[in-house]
């Protein structure tokens, strides 16, 4: 298994048991912003992050020099997507509590971040969904 | 990878572009507000996401990977699994519309529905040992 797979799951793991440790504090009525990083922690954080790591390693090769497409691309994809996740997490209870411009402009950035990781990731992987 | 999961897994990163894309606007948007409306793109995000992304993926890598059959057509009913491809897609499309067309979410569920039973029918056969 590849480097960037092991840490693309290994990542998602650990935003699986956050958002499950998160999913305890609104149980428990806690809200101030929490649910959304609640959902994308799991949906983004652990489902999405696990699927780009696995695609990454079993997909067809996409040539013999270079048989997972770019690796830059790759590490692009991981930084931006949890980099993107961990703004939210920080900025979205700031901004729901008390607003202001900073939490307002991280959220921006954390937008970008997250989708700057989607399109890495359909580049990079693009050209090895074909037929055989 | 056959043709037809060439279809899946490639519409299903076109649907995950565009849900990232729509859920980026619906974040910037609370983060400095530039244009209320970009909330009401929230039932498009989870469609987009939920449906076009990871089911679409899962059918796409489904047909592709579950064992083959020996004899006969090697993945089964293709022509159900296509006429899922094309149910899946069309549901999603329609279901999208719901903003100014209310009935269009319930027709869009129901053609997934309908694109859910066809791939269960089509696979449910491949679903056995290898070599059996």
């Amino acid at each position: 298994m590849p480097l960037l797979t092991r840490v693309f799951i290994k990542t998602g793991m650990i935003c699986l048991a956050l958002a499950l440790a998160l999913g305890v504090l609104l149980a428990f009525g806690v809200t101030n912003g929490l649910f959304p990083v609640y959902i994308h922690l799991l949906v983004f954080g652990w489902l999405t992050q696990l699927i780009f790591g696995v695609i990454f390693w079993m997909f067809p090769k996409y040539s013999a020099e270079r048989p997972r497409g770019s690796e830059t691309l790759g590490w692009l994809t991981y930084v931006s997507l949890n980099l993107g996740l961990l703004l939210r997490a920080i900025a979205e209870p700031l901004q729901s509590t008390q607003p202001n411009s900073f939490s307002g402009w991280t959220l921006v950035v954390s937008a970008l971040l997250q989708f700057l990781a989607g399109l890495a990731f359909v580049l990079n992987s693009w050209k090895r969904v074909r037929e055989r | 990878m056959s043709r037809l999961s060439v279809w899946f897994v490639r519409a299903s990163f076109l649907y995950l572009l565009a849900g990232l894309f729509f859920g980026g606007l619906m974040l910037a948007q609370k983060g400095i507000p530039f244009y209320a409306p970009a909330l009401h793109l929230l039932p498009l995000h989870m469609e987009f996401l939920l449906v076009g992304w990871l089911i679409q993926l899962a059918f796409g890598v489904a047909f592709w990977i579950i064992p083959r059959f020996s004899n006969g057509s090697a993945r089964g009913p293709v022509r159900l699994v296509w006429l899922s491809f094309a149910f899946l897609n069309a549901g999603i499309l329609i279901a999208a519309l719901q903003y100014w067309f209310p009935s269009a979410f319930a027709v869009g569920r129901a053609a997934e529905v309908g694109a859910a039973l066809l791939f269960i029918l089509g696979s449910w056969q491949r679903v056995k040992p290898q070599g059996a």
